[in-house]
Protein backbone atom coordinates (compact mmCIF):
# COMPACT_ATOMS: atom_id res chain seq x y z
CA UNK A 1 0.00 0.00 0.00
CA UNK A 2 2.74 2.37 0.69
CA UNK A 3 3.63 2.21 -3.32
CA UNK A 4 0.31 2.31 -4.24
CA UNK A 5 0.17 5.41 -2.14
CA UNK A 6 2.95 7.59 -3.47
CA UNK A 7 2.31 6.25 -7.04
CA UNK A 8 -1.14 7.91 -6.54
CA UNK A 9 0.35 10.90 -5.24
CA UNK A 10 3.06 11.69 -7.67
CA UNK A 11 -0.15 10.68 -11.15
CA UNK A 12 -2.03 13.33 -8.89
CA UNK A 13 1.02 16.06 -8.04
CA UNK A 14 1.25 16.37 -12.34
CA UNK A 15 -2.27 17.25 -12.10
CA UNK A 16 -3.01 19.73 -8.82
CA UNK A 17 -0.11 21.91 -8.57
CA UNK A 18 -1.22 22.90 -4.54
CA UNK A 19 -0.32 19.29 -3.86
CA UNK A 20 3.23 19.28 -1.35
CA UNK A 21 4.89 16.10 0.56
CA UNK A 22 6.52 16.83 3.71
CA UNK A 23 8.86 14.02 5.29
CA UNK A 24 9.88 13.87 9.12
CA UNK A 25 13.42 12.87 7.29
CA UNK A 26 12.16 9.19 6.30
CA UNK A 27 10.99 7.24 3.39
CA UNK A 28 14.13 6.27 1.99
CA UNK A 29 13.56 4.46 -1.12
CA UNK A 30 9.93 5.74 -1.85
CA UNK A 31 10.05 9.50 -1.59
CA UNK A 32 12.80 9.95 -4.75
CA UNK A 33 10.22 9.85 -7.39
CA UNK A 34 7.92 12.42 -5.93
CA UNK A 35 10.81 14.70 -4.73
CA UNK A 36 12.93 14.41 -8.33
CA UNK A 37 9.50 15.55 -10.13
CA UNK A 38 8.40 18.14 -7.79
CA UNK A 39 11.66 19.45 -6.09
CA UNK A 40 9.88 22.63 -5.18
CA UNK A 41 6.97 21.12 -3.80
CA UNK A 42 8.94 17.98 -1.62
CA UNK A 43 10.33 19.30 1.67
CA UNK A 44 12.00 17.26 3.94
CA UNK A 45 11.42 19.32 7.25
CA UNK A 46 14.36 17.21 9.52
CA UNK A 47 13.61 14.78 12.32
CA UNK A 48 10.98 17.59 13.55
CA UNK A 49 7.45 16.53 13.49
CA UNK A 50 5.83 19.45 15.95
CA UNK A 51 7.74 21.64 13.05
CA UNK A 52 6.57 19.69 9.97
CA UNK A 53 3.12 20.05 10.99
CA UNK A 54 2.41 23.67 12.30
CA UNK A 55 4.95 24.55 8.48
CA UNK A 56 2.24 22.22 6.95
CA UNK A 57 -0.69 24.11 8.52
CA UNK A 58 0.97 27.45 7.36
CA UNK A 59 1.51 26.40 3.64
CA UNK A 60 -2.14 24.54 4.15
CA UNK A 61 -3.59 28.09 4.82
CA UNK A 62 -2.06 29.33 2.24
CA UNK A 63 -3.53 27.49 -0.24
CA UNK A 64 -1.85 24.51 -0.73
CA UNK A 65 -2.36 20.52 -0.23
CA UNK A 66 0.17 18.96 2.15
CA UNK A 67 0.65 15.63 3.29
CA UNK A 68 3.26 14.79 5.78
CA UNK A 69 4.79 12.16 6.12
CA UNK A 70 6.34 9.50 8.72
CA UNK A 71 6.00 6.17 9.74
CA UNK A 72 4.51 5.06 12.88
CA UNK A 73 3.73 7.54 15.79
CA UNK A 74 5.81 10.25 14.44
CA UNK A 75 3.39 12.25 12.61
CA UNK A 76 0.19 11.46 15.11
CA UNK A 77 1.23 11.12 18.64
CA UNK A 78 4.45 13.27 18.61
CA UNK A 79 2.71 16.19 17.22
CA UNK A 80 -0.65 15.57 18.45
CA UNK A 81 -1.55 19.13 19.81
CA UNK A 82 -0.34 20.57 16.68
CA UNK A 83 -2.79 18.72 14.72
CA UNK A 84 -5.16 19.15 16.52
CA UNK A 85 -4.78 23.00 16.96
CA UNK A 86 -3.32 23.93 13.52
CA UNK A 87 -5.37 21.19 10.73
CA UNK A 88 -8.58 20.33 13.02
CA UNK A 89 -9.29 23.72 14.47
CA UNK A 90 -8.79 25.34 11.06
CA UNK A 91 -9.74 22.68 9.10
CA UNK A 92 -7.24 22.88 6.53
CA UNK A 93 -6.27 20.86 3.85
CA UNK A 94 -2.88 18.87 5.88
CA UNK A 95 -2.99 15.27 4.92
CA UNK A 96 -1.35 13.10 7.84
CA UNK A 97 0.06 9.97 6.41
CA UNK A 98 1.60 7.22 8.51
CA UNK A 99 3.51 4.21 6.86
CA UNK A 100 3.69 1.20 9.60
CA UNK A 101 -0.12 1.34 10.87
CA UNK A 102 -0.36 -1.26 13.58
CA UNK A 103 2.40 -3.81 14.72
CA UNK A 104 4.40 -3.54 10.75
CA UNK A 105 7.07 -2.39 12.88
CA UNK A 106 6.91 -5.42 15.24
CA UNK A 107 10.58 -6.01 15.55
CA UNK A 108 11.78 -2.39 16.04
CA UNK A 109 9.81 -2.88 19.38
CA UNK A 110 7.37 -0.79 21.61
CA UNK A 111 8.20 2.81 20.45
CA UNK A 112 6.98 1.80 16.18
CA UNK A 113 3.77 -0.04 17.14
CA UNK A 114 1.06 2.41 16.11
CA UNK A 115 -1.52 0.62 18.21
CA UNK A 116 -3.99 3.78 19.81
CA UNK A 117 -3.50 6.21 17.02
CA UNK A 118 -6.89 5.39 15.03
CA UNK A 119 -8.47 5.68 18.79
CA UNK A 120 -6.68 9.45 19.21
CA UNK A 121 -6.56 10.76 15.73
CA UNK A 122 -10.80 9.29 16.19
CA UNK A 123 -11.59 11.62 18.51
CA UNK A 124 -10.16 14.92 16.97
CA UNK A 125 -12.88 17.10 15.36
CA UNK A 126 -13.39 17.89 11.58
CA UNK A 127 -10.25 15.10 10.96
CA UNK A 128 -11.41 12.06 8.34
CA UNK A 129 -9.52 9.25 9.76
CA UNK A 130 -9.05 6.40 6.79
CA UNK A 131 -6.97 2.75 6.84
CA UNK A 132 -7.28 1.66 3.47
CA UNK A 133 -7.21 -2.31 3.32
CA UNK A 134 -5.53 -2.80 -0.04
CA UNK A 135 -3.51 -1.17 -2.99
CA UNK A 136 -6.73 -0.37 -4.81
CA UNK A 137 -8.37 1.18 -1.77
CA UNK A 138 -5.08 3.05 -0.98
CA UNK A 139 -5.14 4.34 -4.50
CA UNK A 140 -9.04 5.18 -4.56
CA UNK A 141 -8.28 6.84 -0.90
CA UNK A 142 -4.95 9.02 -1.72
CA UNK A 143 -7.65 10.63 -4.72
CA UNK A 144 -10.39 10.93 -2.72
CA UNK A 145 -7.90 12.55 0.30
CA UNK A 146 -6.73 15.31 -2.70
CA UNK A 147 -10.73 16.12 -3.36
CA UNK A 148 -11.85 16.44 0.15
CA UNK A 149 -11.70 20.22 1.65
CA UNK A 150 -9.69 19.41 4.91
CA UNK A 151 -7.70 17.73 7.03
CA UNK A 152 -7.33 13.95 7.07
CA UNK A 153 -5.29 11.10 8.79
CA UNK A 154 -4.22 8.42 6.00
CA UNK A 155 -3.31 5.23 8.08
CA UNK A 156 -0.71 2.60 5.61
CA UNK A 157 0.45 -0.75 6.58
CA UNK A 158 3.51 -1.34 4.64
CA UNK A 159 4.75 -2.03 1.34
CA UNK A 160 3.54 -5.58 -0.47
CA UNK A 161 0.00 -5.89 1.36
CA UNK A 162 -1.85 -8.01 -2.02
CA UNK A 163 -4.57 -6.72 -3.44
CA UNK A 164 -7.94 -8.17 -2.01
CA UNK A 165 -10.58 -6.61 -4.01
CA UNK A 166 -10.85 -9.02 -7.23
CA UNK A 167 -11.96 -5.81 -9.97
CA UNK A 168 -12.54 -2.27 -9.67
CA UNK A 169 -14.30 -0.65 -6.66
CA UNK A 170 -16.55 2.14 -6.36
CA UNK A 171 -14.62 3.48 -3.17
CA UNK A 172 -16.01 6.61 -1.56
CA UNK A 173 -14.70 8.37 1.97
CA UNK A 174 -17.87 7.12 4.55
CA UNK A 175 -18.85 4.25 2.68
CA UNK A 176 -17.43 0.54 3.71
CA UNK A 177 -17.07 -2.04 1.09
CA UNK A 178 -18.67 -5.02 0.77
CA UNK A 179 -16.34 -8.15 -0.38
CA UNK A 180 -18.88 -10.88 -0.16
CA UNK A 181 -22.50 -11.07 1.62
CA UNK A 182 -23.57 -13.52 4.09
CA UNK A 183 -26.03 -14.06 6.69
CA UNK A 184 -24.40 -15.74 9.63
CA UNK A 185 -22.22 -12.87 10.60
CA UNK A 186 -20.42 -9.87 9.28
CA UNK A 187 -16.74 -9.34 9.28
CA UNK A 188 -15.98 -5.64 9.78
CA UNK A 189 -12.17 -5.00 9.15
CA UNK A 190 -10.02 -1.69 8.87
CA UNK A 191 -6.74 -1.59 7.59
CA UNK A 192 -4.25 -4.35 6.61
CA UNK A 193 -6.33 -6.93 8.34
CA UNK A 194 -8.35 -7.15 5.11
CA UNK A 195 -6.40 -9.98 3.51
CA UNK A 196 -6.48 -11.52 7.33
CA UNK A 197 -10.24 -11.24 7.38
CA UNK A 198 -10.91 -12.40 3.99
CA UNK A 199 -9.06 -15.83 4.25
CA UNK A 200 -10.70 -16.07 7.56
CA UNK A 201 -14.13 -15.54 5.79
CA UNK A 202 -13.34 -18.13 3.30
CA UNK A 203 -12.19 -20.83 6.18
CA UNK A 204 -15.68 -20.08 7.43
CA UNK A 205 -17.21 -20.45 4.55
CA UNK A 206 -15.81 -23.70 3.66
CA UNK A 207 -16.83 -24.59 7.17
CA UNK A 208 -20.93 -24.21 6.12
CA UNK A 209 -20.50 -20.48 7.93
CA UNK A 210 -22.01 -17.97 5.87
CA UNK A 211 -19.77 -14.47 6.13
CA UNK A 212 -20.46 -10.59 5.34
CA UNK A 213 -16.76 -9.19 4.79
CA UNK A 214 -16.84 -5.17 5.11
CA UNK A 215 -13.90 -3.37 4.43
CA UNK A 216 -14.16 0.10 6.95
CA UNK A 217 -11.42 1.98 5.39
CA UNK A 218 -12.74 5.16 6.69
CA UNK A 219 -12.95 5.01 10.44
CA UNK A 220 -14.66 8.44 10.76
CA UNK A 221 -16.85 9.08 9.58
CA UNK A 222 -18.53 5.45 10.13
CA UNK A 223 -20.65 4.03 8.14
CA UNK A 224 -23.37 3.59 10.00
CA UNK A 225 -25.76 2.57 7.87
CA UNK A 226 -23.45 -0.59 6.79
CA UNK A 227 -22.82 -1.77 10.91
CA UNK A 228 -26.94 -1.34 11.24
CA UNK A 229 -27.73 -3.31 8.36
CA UNK A 230 -25.02 -6.10 9.45
CA UNK A 231 -26.37 -6.21 12.53
CA UNK A 232 -30.06 -6.72 11.65
CA UNK A 233 -28.82 -9.16 8.59
CA UNK A 234 -26.61 -11.43 10.14
CA UNK A 235 -27.18 -10.88 13.89
CA UNK A 236 -23.30 -10.87 14.94
CA UNK A 237 -20.70 -8.18 14.18
CA UNK A 238 -16.95 -9.24 14.62
CA UNK A 239 -14.21 -6.47 13.96
CA UNK A 240 -10.76 -6.81 13.48
CA UNK A 241 -8.25 -4.43 13.87
CA UNK A 242 -4.81 -4.34 14.26
CA UNK A 243 -5.30 -1.82 16.96
CA UNK A 244 -6.13 -1.50 20.63
CA UNK A 245 -9.57 -2.74 21.37
CA UNK A 246 -9.71 0.54 23.11
CA UNK A 247 -11.39 3.52 21.15
CA UNK A 248 -10.44 2.12 17.46
CA UNK A 249 -12.68 0.48 14.97
CA UNK A 250 -14.69 -1.73 17.70
CA UNK A 251 -15.27 0.60 19.88
CA UNK A 252 -16.81 2.71 16.98
CA UNK A 253 -18.82 0.23 16.11
CA UNK A 254 -20.20 -0.47 19.69
CA UNK A 255 -20.68 3.02 20.21
CA UNK A 256 -23.50 2.87 17.18
CA UNK A 257 -24.64 -0.42 18.46
CA UNK A 258 -25.23 0.43 22.07
CA UNK A 259 -26.83 3.75 20.23
CA UNK A 260 -29.05 1.73 18.02
CA UNK A 261 -29.84 -1.33 19.79
CA UNK A 262 -31.16 -4.10 17.34
CA UNK A 263 -32.69 -7.32 19.08
CA UNK A 264 -30.18 -10.15 19.44
CA UNK A 265 -27.40 -8.53 17.89
CA UNK A 266 -24.24 -9.20 19.43
CA UNK A 267 -20.39 -7.69 18.77
CA UNK A 268 -17.25 -9.14 19.35
CA UNK A 269 -14.01 -6.91 18.71
CA UNK A 270 -10.78 -9.02 17.60
CA UNK A 271 -7.88 -6.58 18.23
CA UNK A 272 -4.86 -6.21 20.69
CA UNK A 273 -5.26 -5.55 24.12
CA UNK A 274 -4.23 -2.15 25.89
CA UNK A 275 -0.74 -3.22 26.77
CA UNK A 276 2.57 -2.47 25.55
CA UNK A 277 4.23 -5.58 23.66
CA UNK A 278 7.42 -5.67 24.92
CA UNK A 279 8.92 -8.77 23.09
CA UNK A 280 10.45 -8.70 19.72
CA UNK A 281 9.02 -10.13 16.32
CA UNK A 282 7.85 -9.92 13.16
CA UNK A 283 4.39 -8.44 12.14
CA UNK A 284 2.68 -11.91 11.56
CA UNK A 285 4.45 -13.81 14.78
CA UNK A 286 3.06 -10.91 16.96
CA UNK A 287 -0.76 -10.47 15.10
CA UNK A 288 -0.61 -14.19 15.79
CA UNK A 289 0.09 -13.70 19.22
CA UNK A 290 -2.73 -11.57 20.05
CA UNK A 291 -5.33 -13.81 17.94
CA UNK A 292 -5.19 -12.12 14.85
CA UNK A 293 -4.40 -14.65 12.36
CA UNK A 294 -7.42 -16.04 9.84
CA UNK A 295 -6.95 -19.37 11.75
CA UNK A 296 -7.02 -17.64 15.28
CA UNK A 297 -9.84 -15.39 13.91
CA UNK A 298 -12.22 -18.37 12.48
CA UNK A 299 -11.40 -20.18 16.27
CA UNK A 300 -12.81 -17.54 18.21
CA UNK A 301 -15.62 -17.02 16.29
CA UNK A 302 -16.45 -20.69 16.55
CA UNK A 303 -15.78 -20.53 19.92
CA UNK A 304 -18.51 -17.88 19.99
CA UNK A 305 -21.15 -20.08 18.32
CA UNK A 306 -20.17 -22.80 20.38
CA UNK A 307 -21.32 -20.55 23.38
CA UNK A 308 -24.20 -20.04 21.99
CA UNK A 309 -23.61 -16.33 22.63
CA UNK A 310 -25.64 -16.33 18.78
CA UNK A 311 -28.83 -17.60 17.65
CA UNK A 312 -28.33 -20.43 15.91
CA UNK B 1 21.36 50.03 21.92
CA UNK B 2 21.75 50.24 18.00
CA UNK B 3 18.61 50.21 15.47
CA UNK B 4 18.77 49.14 12.08
CA UNK B 5 18.56 51.95 9.97
CA UNK B 6 14.98 51.98 8.57
CA UNK B 7 12.81 54.67 6.94
CA UNK B 8 12.57 57.37 8.63
CA UNK B 9 9.88 58.10 10.59
CA UNK B 10 7.62 61.74 10.41
CA UNK B 11 6.85 63.60 14.22
CA UNK B 12 3.09 63.03 13.40
CA UNK B 13 3.66 59.28 11.99
CA UNK B 14 5.47 59.05 15.75
CA UNK B 15 2.76 60.86 17.26
CA UNK B 16 0.24 58.60 15.76
CA UNK B 17 1.75 55.44 16.62
CA UNK B 18 2.13 56.12 20.09
CA UNK B 19 -1.25 57.43 20.47
CA UNK B 20 -2.46 54.01 19.01
CA UNK B 21 -0.45 52.40 21.39
CA UNK B 22 -1.92 54.25 24.44
CA UNK B 23 -5.54 53.27 23.21
CA UNK B 24 -3.83 49.61 22.65
CA UNK B 25 -3.28 49.54 26.17
CA UNK B 26 -6.64 51.50 27.11
CA UNK B 27 -8.49 48.86 25.27
CA UNK B 28 -6.37 45.94 27.02
CA UNK B 29 -7.20 47.15 30.56
CA UNK B 30 -10.34 48.24 30.25
CA UNK B 31 -11.29 44.17 28.28
CA UNK B 32 -9.03 42.74 31.09
CA UNK B 33 -11.12 44.62 34.46
CA UNK B 34 -14.52 43.94 31.88
CA UNK B 35 -13.98 40.09 31.54
CA UNK B 36 -12.17 39.62 34.95
CA UNK B 37 -9.17 38.02 32.97
CA UNK B 38 -6.10 37.50 33.59
CA UNK B 39 -2.75 38.47 30.81
CA UNK B 40 -3.21 42.65 31.03
CA UNK B 41 0.93 42.73 31.74
CA UNK B 42 1.41 40.70 28.70
CA UNK B 43 -0.35 42.85 26.65
CA UNK B 44 0.57 46.31 27.70
CA UNK B 45 4.28 45.30 27.19
CA UNK B 46 3.32 44.41 23.56
CA UNK B 47 1.40 47.88 22.47
CA UNK B 48 3.94 49.75 20.72
CA UNK B 49 5.15 46.92 18.68
CA UNK B 50 1.53 45.95 17.83
CA UNK B 51 0.96 49.60 16.55
CA UNK B 52 3.97 49.64 14.33
CA UNK B 53 2.91 47.15 13.10
CA UNK B 54 -0.60 47.65 12.25
CA UNK B 55 -0.18 51.38 12.50
CA UNK B 56 2.36 51.76 9.62
CA UNK B 57 4.32 48.46 8.38
CA UNK B 58 1.83 45.74 7.56
CA UNK B 59 -0.04 45.46 4.17
CA UNK B 60 -3.31 44.72 4.92
CA UNK B 61 -6.93 46.07 4.07
CA UNK B 62 -9.51 45.78 6.73
CA UNK B 63 -12.29 46.33 3.93
CA UNK B 64 -10.54 42.92 2.76
CA UNK B 65 -9.02 40.55 5.54
CA UNK B 66 -8.52 37.73 2.91
CA UNK B 67 -6.78 39.84 0.28
CA UNK B 68 -4.31 37.23 -1.20
CA UNK B 69 -1.02 38.88 -1.20
CA UNK B 70 -1.84 40.75 2.41
CA UNK B 71 1.04 40.44 5.07
CA UNK B 72 0.02 37.46 7.25
CA UNK B 73 0.53 38.13 11.26
CA UNK B 74 0.91 35.46 13.58
CA UNK B 75 0.04 36.21 17.60
CA UNK B 76 2.32 33.13 19.06
CA UNK B 77 1.59 34.45 22.60
CA UNK B 78 -1.99 33.99 22.05
CA UNK B 79 -2.80 34.80 26.11
CA UNK B 80 -2.32 38.14 24.59
CA UNK B 81 -4.60 38.53 22.65
CA UNK B 82 -6.51 41.15 24.13
CA UNK B 83 -4.21 43.70 22.55
CA UNK B 84 -4.63 42.12 19.07
CA UNK B 85 -8.45 42.22 19.02
CA UNK B 86 -7.85 45.98 20.22
CA UNK B 87 -5.58 47.21 17.37
CA UNK B 88 -7.78 45.31 14.79
CA UNK B 89 -10.68 46.73 16.02
CA UNK B 90 -8.57 50.13 15.81
CA UNK B 91 -7.67 49.66 12.32
CA UNK B 92 -11.22 48.89 11.46
CA UNK B 93 -10.97 45.23 11.24
CA UNK B 94 -14.38 44.64 13.50
CA UNK B 95 -16.43 47.13 15.09
CA UNK B 96 -14.58 48.61 18.32
CA UNK B 97 -17.83 48.10 20.74
CA UNK B 98 -17.33 44.15 19.70
CA UNK B 99 -14.20 44.90 22.09
CA UNK B 100 -16.69 44.70 24.54
CA UNK B 101 -17.98 41.65 24.55
CA UNK B 102 -14.16 39.86 25.35
CA UNK B 103 -14.00 36.97 27.30
CA UNK B 104 -18.03 36.94 27.82
CA UNK B 105 -20.58 33.89 27.39
CA UNK B 106 -20.96 32.94 23.52
CA UNK B 107 -18.53 35.72 22.26
CA UNK B 108 -16.09 35.19 19.29
CA UNK B 109 -13.78 36.70 21.01
CA UNK B 110 -11.95 34.06 23.06
CA UNK B 111 -8.95 34.26 25.97
CA UNK B 112 -6.79 33.32 23.51
CA UNK B 113 -6.48 34.17 19.78
CA UNK B 114 -9.49 32.92 18.09
CA UNK B 115 -9.85 32.99 14.39
CA UNK B 116 -13.45 32.23 14.19
CA UNK B 117 -15.23 34.58 12.48
CA UNK B 118 -13.01 37.39 13.65
CA UNK B 119 -12.21 39.33 10.66
CA UNK B 120 -7.97 39.86 10.36
CA UNK B 121 -6.75 37.07 12.66
CA UNK B 122 -4.71 34.76 10.63
CA UNK B 123 -4.48 31.83 12.74
CA UNK B 124 -5.51 31.17 16.30
CA UNK B 125 -3.23 30.21 19.09
CA UNK B 126 -2.58 29.50 23.02
CA UNK B 127 -0.77 26.74 23.52
CA UNK B 128 2.87 28.23 23.43
CA UNK B 129 5.24 27.24 20.79
CA UNK B 130 2.34 27.33 17.60
CA UNK B 131 2.90 29.71 15.76
CA UNK B 132 6.39 30.14 14.23
CA UNK B 133 6.13 26.61 12.77
CA UNK B 134 2.85 27.99 11.32
CA UNK B 135 4.21 31.26 10.29
CA UNK B 136 7.24 29.59 8.73
CA UNK B 137 4.76 27.69 6.57
CA UNK B 138 3.16 30.91 5.38
CA UNK B 139 6.78 32.52 4.56
CA UNK B 140 7.38 29.57 2.26
CA UNK B 141 4.29 30.14 0.74
CA UNK B 142 4.66 33.84 0.62
CA UNK B 143 8.29 33.42 -0.95
CA UNK B 144 6.04 32.09 -4.17
CA UNK B 145 2.99 34.32 -3.21
CA UNK B 146 4.84 37.79 -2.62
CA UNK B 147 3.43 37.91 0.90
CA UNK B 148 5.65 38.96 4.34
CA UNK B 149 4.72 37.19 7.33
CA UNK B 150 5.72 38.67 10.89
CA UNK B 151 4.82 37.03 13.82
CA UNK B 152 5.51 38.13 17.83
CA UNK B 153 6.55 35.81 20.27
CA UNK B 154 6.40 35.44 24.36
CA UNK B 155 10.28 35.31 25.82
CA UNK B 156 8.33 32.55 27.79
CA UNK B 157 7.39 30.67 24.73
CA UNK B 158 10.80 30.10 23.72
CA UNK B 159 10.79 27.51 26.21
CA UNK B 160 9.52 25.57 23.77
CA UNK B 161 10.95 23.36 22.05
CA UNK B 162 8.95 23.40 18.52
CA UNK B 163 9.83 26.67 18.46
CA UNK B 164 13.51 25.89 17.74
CA UNK B 165 12.25 23.50 15.31
CA UNK B 166 10.93 26.21 13.74
CA UNK B 167 14.30 28.27 13.60
CA UNK B 168 16.00 25.66 12.12
CA UNK B 169 13.39 25.50 9.57
CA UNK B 170 13.22 28.80 8.60
CA UNK B 171 17.26 29.80 8.91
CA UNK B 172 17.98 26.54 6.61
CA UNK B 173 14.93 27.31 4.42
CA UNK B 174 16.07 31.39 4.06
CA UNK B 175 12.73 32.52 4.77
CA UNK B 176 13.86 36.09 4.32
CA UNK B 177 10.11 37.30 4.25
CA UNK B 178 9.32 35.94 7.69
CA UNK B 179 10.63 38.25 10.82
CA UNK B 180 10.22 36.92 14.35
CA UNK B 181 9.76 40.00 17.23
CA UNK B 182 10.15 38.83 20.62
CA UNK B 183 7.92 40.76 23.22
CA UNK B 184 11.06 40.33 25.58
CA UNK B 185 9.48 41.52 28.91
CA UNK B 186 11.62 39.11 31.00
CA UNK B 187 8.69 37.75 33.23
CA UNK B 188 6.97 34.39 32.43
CA UNK B 189 4.54 32.43 34.62
CA UNK B 190 5.92 31.35 37.62
CA UNK B 191 9.21 33.76 37.66
CA UNK B 192 11.84 36.01 35.81
CA UNK B 193 12.67 34.42 32.90
CA UNK B 194 16.40 34.36 34.10
CA UNK B 195 14.89 32.25 37.13
CA UNK B 196 12.67 30.04 35.51
CA UNK B 197 14.95 29.01 31.96
CA UNK B 198 17.52 30.75 31.11
CA UNK B 199 17.37 32.43 27.63
CA UNK B 200 20.23 34.68 27.84
CA UNK B 201 22.26 35.17 25.21
CA UNK B 202 19.06 35.01 23.35
CA UNK B 203 20.36 37.41 20.77
CA UNK B 204 22.92 34.94 19.82
CA UNK B 205 20.98 31.50 19.65
CA UNK B 206 18.96 33.48 17.18
CA UNK B 207 21.88 34.53 15.00
CA UNK B 208 23.41 30.97 15.46
CA UNK B 209 20.32 29.59 13.90
CA UNK B 210 20.82 31.47 11.41
CA UNK B 211 18.54 34.57 11.73
CA UNK B 212 20.02 38.27 11.61
CA UNK B 213 19.01 39.71 14.62
CA UNK B 214 18.30 43.19 15.67
CA UNK B 215 18.31 44.41 19.45
CA UNK B 216 16.01 47.00 20.03
CA UNK B 217 14.03 49.05 22.92
CA UNK B 218 10.38 47.62 22.74
CA UNK B 219 8.89 50.45 23.88
CA UNK B 220 10.38 53.41 21.35
CA UNK B 221 8.06 53.61 18.25
CA UNK B 222 11.28 55.88 16.34
CA UNK B 223 13.47 52.25 16.92
CA UNK B 224 10.76 49.76 15.91
CA UNK B 225 9.53 51.63 12.97
CA UNK B 226 12.83 51.71 11.91
CA UNK B 227 13.99 48.07 12.38
CA UNK B 228 10.20 46.69 11.01
CA UNK B 229 10.44 48.87 8.19
CA UNK B 230 14.29 47.50 7.21
CA UNK B 231 13.42 43.77 7.23
CA UNK B 232 14.91 41.79 5.91
CA UNK B 233 17.94 42.63 7.97
CA UNK B 234 20.20 40.79 5.58
CA UNK B 235 19.11 39.01 2.54
CA UNK B 236 18.38 35.37 2.50
CA UNK B 237 18.30 35.60 6.63
CA UNK B 238 14.96 35.46 8.38
CA UNK B 239 14.85 38.48 10.90
CA UNK B 240 14.63 38.40 14.91
CA UNK B 241 13.92 41.30 16.37
CA UNK B 242 14.41 40.98 19.74
CA UNK B 243 12.33 44.02 21.76
CA UNK B 244 13.48 44.63 24.79
CA UNK B 245 10.06 45.34 27.01
CA UNK B 246 8.26 45.99 30.38
CA UNK B 247 5.72 43.64 31.96
CA UNK B 248 3.10 46.11 32.37
CA UNK B 249 4.29 48.99 30.54
CA UNK B 250 2.52 51.90 31.00
CA UNK B 251 0.31 51.40 34.07
CA UNK B 252 2.85 52.18 36.69
CA UNK B 253 2.36 49.45 39.45
CA UNK B 254 2.05 46.88 37.05
CA UNK B 255 5.18 47.28 35.53
CA UNK B 256 8.00 44.73 35.92
CA UNK B 257 5.28 42.50 38.13
CA UNK B 258 4.96 38.74 37.81
CA UNK B 259 1.74 39.65 39.76
CA UNK B 260 -0.39 41.24 36.56
CA UNK B 261 0.31 37.90 34.57
CA UNK B 262 -2.36 36.68 36.00
CA UNK B 263 -4.14 39.82 38.39
CA UNK B 264 -7.29 41.48 37.07
CA UNK B 265 -7.49 45.66 37.50
CA UNK B 266 -10.35 46.04 39.30
CA UNK B 267 -11.81 48.65 41.74
CA UNK B 268 -9.50 51.68 42.56
CA UNK B 269 -6.59 49.74 40.91
CA UNK B 270 -8.55 49.81 37.60
CA UNK B 271 -9.43 53.47 38.12
CA UNK B 272 -5.73 54.25 38.64
CA UNK B 273 -4.85 52.82 35.76
CA UNK B 274 -7.03 54.29 33.45
CA UNK B 275 -6.11 57.44 34.87
CA UNK B 276 -2.27 57.06 34.34
CA UNK B 277 -2.67 55.67 30.54
CA UNK B 278 -5.55 58.89 29.57
CA UNK B 279 -2.85 61.04 31.43
CA UNK B 280 -0.25 59.84 28.92
CA UNK B 281 -2.64 59.79 25.75
CA UNK B 282 -3.32 63.39 25.76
Amino acid sequence: VRTAFFDSLVTLAARDERIMLMTGDLGFGVIETFARSFPTRFINAGVAEQNMTGVATGLALSGKIVFTYSIANFPTLRCLEQIRNGPCYHNTNVKVVSVGGGLIYGSLGMSHHATEDLAVMRALPNLTVVAPGDPAETTAATEALVALDGPAYLRLGRAGEPRVHQGPIEFSLGKALMLCDGSDLTLISTGGMLVTADNAAQQLRRDGISCRLLSMHTVKPLDVDAILAAAADTGLIVTIEEHSVTGGLGSAVAEVMAEHPIAGALLKRIGLPSAFVSRAGSRDYLAAQYGLSADAIVSSIKALRRNELIKE
Amino acid sequence: MASPAGEPISPALKRDLEALAQRIRLHVVRMTNRAKSSHVGGGLSMAEILAVLYGHVLRVRPDDPCWSTRDRFVLSKGHACAGLYAVLAERGFFPLADLETFYTDGSRLAGHVTHTGVAGVECSTGSLGHGLPIAAGMALAGREQSFRVFCVLSDGECDEGSNWEAALFAGHHKLENLTVIIDYNKIQSLGSVDEVLRLHPLHDKWTSFGWRTAEVDGHDVEALHSALTSVPLAAGQPTCIVAHTVKGKGVSFMEHQLLWHYRSPAGEEYDRAIAELEGKAR
